[in-house]
């Protein structure tokens, strides 16, 4: 039995004189020791949602819940959730100590407490050395990690963390995904991520919501929302996707190109079906499901991703692993085979 | 090549330095030397070099008996320059911390606009402003009238004339020397650090004092000056305002000068003004360089 450590029920935020919808009646469940991702494109409400939740906007409708108390109407600094900003904030005139010591202090907690909190805290993101300094003499990769260990010192129910990563470089970027599972781990406690970033929400999180245009899309496991995208925007917006045009027919569907394939359960009229690259396999021409020619192929290093034209001129991706010696053997205007992988195919809602 | 460039340097410099020398340095001397001499019969100075007129800044010398007592009349002008320009600087920061936070906080368009719209005093006399001041504050003026009209008062408030008078005035003459300052220090605030602090359990109160009033102190401190210096050797505003019993010490020394015929005592109490002057700098100097550490 989980219990739940935040719930947003039918949020809705309007700016303006209400003619911009931020976030559109979102219900979301997040769980207790969770690592919940907040997934989509800028402007998509993600962040709106994340500032819902720490109190700096207020939802024009809709409740949001803590450990099952309504905090709708309380101020940030009554809310025990505490926010990674972006710009990290650290307050440029206090020391990285103080700066860690400063929610608490807030608070209320006596001067020994404090200090005995900001030096767990210190070891927590291995900043010992750096107490004394100021935010300015720290790196980019330091100021990130005072500014998780401001937060996480007055041991807020719920972590908050928007795009916490995204000014770092990819290095360093790793290097504190992994840091953020560490600390998520070793605290326990929640924590809603906010990213744009894909492959970020794919490695980090328990569960992701994936949203557009103020509204969910998807929530689910990362691979739930990997291999079982429900509809266009999701299979587009997490990995790449080859879209096909079809015709279902009960049990078989037909393609754009006139190929007709079985495809259990798929229904009938008209439909798209989402293929992931690395699911197509390249065979001789005349084997396989279709037939295609090659347009173009690039060289990635791990794999080949081949552009191939369909006979119907759809273009799809197919991606193959290289080969020891880095020759992928295809060339431009090849005819080829064409192979679905088992399962491969798969049916979008819209 | 070095040396060469060196010379250059000062040659380039040598305008900048006779300009220096003969608008600064040099007149600054001849007040200080005056305040060693004796005065003349009429005015100007005699060369007949004496501590007189230092020992007349603080004591005075009974006519008959000559018994040397405190000069409390000196003091209090003292105490008064001090006591206005602190309070016109409080004031003038009272007011102008929203006035500035207001004008930075406007959207980047019409930002200029509220900068100049408080620059526009300044086009207009000094003098002229005063005795604007004087028709709005006298007995007989519009804001009397108005709060006998609408039936606050009974009868006219004193004001002109008065302390008050000089503080009105000084206030609002020196207000914009506080927000222009104030507002390039808020300009480069990060108004992002409020929403951390709120988010950290500091309430609004705390916000203020323990994050946004010490990261714009470079701004207060420099406003703080910028009307604190002026305000001490303010002049016209204690004059028209606060009539002639209410001197400060600007209005002190031009007496000297004038009327008491006793340049020596004048050129002295300049000196002691431009030591207050100097150490209010200092104060500065030292508070700015203390941020300097802090980076």
């Amino acid at each position: 039995m989980t219990t739940t450590a935040i719930e947003a029920r039918a949020v809705t935020k309007r700016f303006g004189a209400g003619e911009i919808t931020a976030l559109d009646a979102v219900s979301i469940s997040i769980a207790q020791g969770e690592f919940f991702t907040l997934l989509g494109p800028s402007g998509c409400g993600k962040t709106t949602l994340l500032r819902c939740i720490a109190g700096f906007e207020t939802p024009t409708d809709g409740a949001i819940l803590l450990s099952g108390s309504d905090i709708t109407a309380s101020p940030p600094n009554k809310r025990n959730v505490n926010t990674v900003f972006q710009s990290y904030a650290l307050f440029p005139h206090l020391t990285v100590a103080q700066n860690i010591g400063f929610g608490l202090k807030m608070r209320g907690d006596d001067a020994a407490k404090v200090d005995k909190r900001t030096e767990e805290m210190l070891a927590l993101v291995k900043m010992e050395q750096m107490a004394s300094r100021r935010p300015e003499q720290l790196s980019g990769g330091q100021q990130q990690r005072v500014a998780l260990a401001r937060a996480l010192a007055p041991a807020p129910e719920v972590l908050l963390l928007d795009e916490p990563l995204s000014a770092l470089d990819l290095k360093l970027r790793k290097e504190m995904q992994s840091e953020l599972k560490r600390l998520q781990s070793e605290t326990g406690i929640t924590f809603v991520f906010v990213t744009h970033d894909q492959e970020e929400a794919l490695t980090m999180s328990d569960r992701i919501a994936v949203m557009s245009h103020g509204q969910l899309q998807q929530v689910g496991s990362p691979r739930e929302i990997y291999t079982r995208p429900v509809n266009r925007f999701v299979a587009d917006f997490i990995g790449e996707t080859n879209f096909l045009e079809a015709e279902a027919k009960g049990d078989s569907v037909t393609l754009s190109t006139g190929d007709t394939l079985p495809l259990p359960g798929a229904g009938t009229g008209p439909i798209t079906l989402a293929v992931r690259p690395e699911l197509l396999r390249l065979t001789e021409p005349g084997e396989g499901d279709l037939t295609a020619t090659v347009r173009d192929s690039v060289y990635f290093g791990t794999d080949w991703h081949c552009h191939l034209l369909l006979s119907d001129g759809t273009e799809v991706v197919a991606r193959m692993q290289s080969p020891p010696t880095g020759e992928s053997g295809i060339g431009k205007g090849q005819p080829v085979g064409l192979a679905f992988a088992p399962g491969a195919l798969r049916v979008l809602e819209d | 090549m070095a040396q060469s460039r060196t010379r250059t340097a000062w040659l380039l410099s040598t305008p900048a330095l006779v300009v220096l020398f003969c608008a600064a340095a040099g007149p600054l001397m001849i007040v200080l030397v005056y305040s060693f001499l004796s005065p003349g019969e009429y005015s100007g100075v005699v060369w007949d070099p004496t501590l007189e007129a230092w020992f007349r800044v603080l004591f005075r010398r009974d006519i008959f008996d000559g018994t040397v007592s405190l000069a409390d009349a000196h003091l209090t002008i003292f105490w008064r320059s001090v006591k206005l320009s602190l309070l016109t600087t409080l004031i003038t920061f009272v007011i102008g911390l929203p006035t500035a936070w207001f004008i930075a906080t406007r959207p980047a368009r019409s930002r200029p606009l509220w900068l100049f719209l408080i620059t526009i005093p300044f086009w207009t006399n000094l003098l002229i402003r005063t005795f604007a001041i004087m028709q709005v504050i006298r007995n007989e003026g519009i804001l009397n009238t108005a709060l006998l009209k609408i039936g606050l008062i009974d009868s006219p408030i004193q004001l002109l004339n008065t302390d008050t008078a000089v503080l009105i005035g000084m206030a609002y003459v020196y207000l914009p020397l506080m927000v222009l300052p104030l507002f390039a220090a808020i300009d480069r605030f990060d108004f992002r650090l409020i929403e951390a602090a709120y988010d950290l359990y500091a309430s609004r109160w705390r916000v203020l004092r323990r994050i946004i009033l010490p990261i714009i102190r470079p701004g207060i401190v420099a406003g703080s000056i910028l009307v604190f210096v002026p305000s001490l050797g303010a002049y016209v505003t204690p004059r028209v305002l606060g009539g002639g019993r209410n001197m400060m010490l600007g209005n002190f020394i031009e007496l000297q000068f004038g009327q008491g015929r006793n340049w020596p005592l004048g050129a002295a109490l300049s000196m002691v003004l431009l030591v207050i002057v100097t150490l209010a700098l200092l104060v500065y100097v030292r508070a700015s360089s203390r941020d300097e550490e802090r980076g």
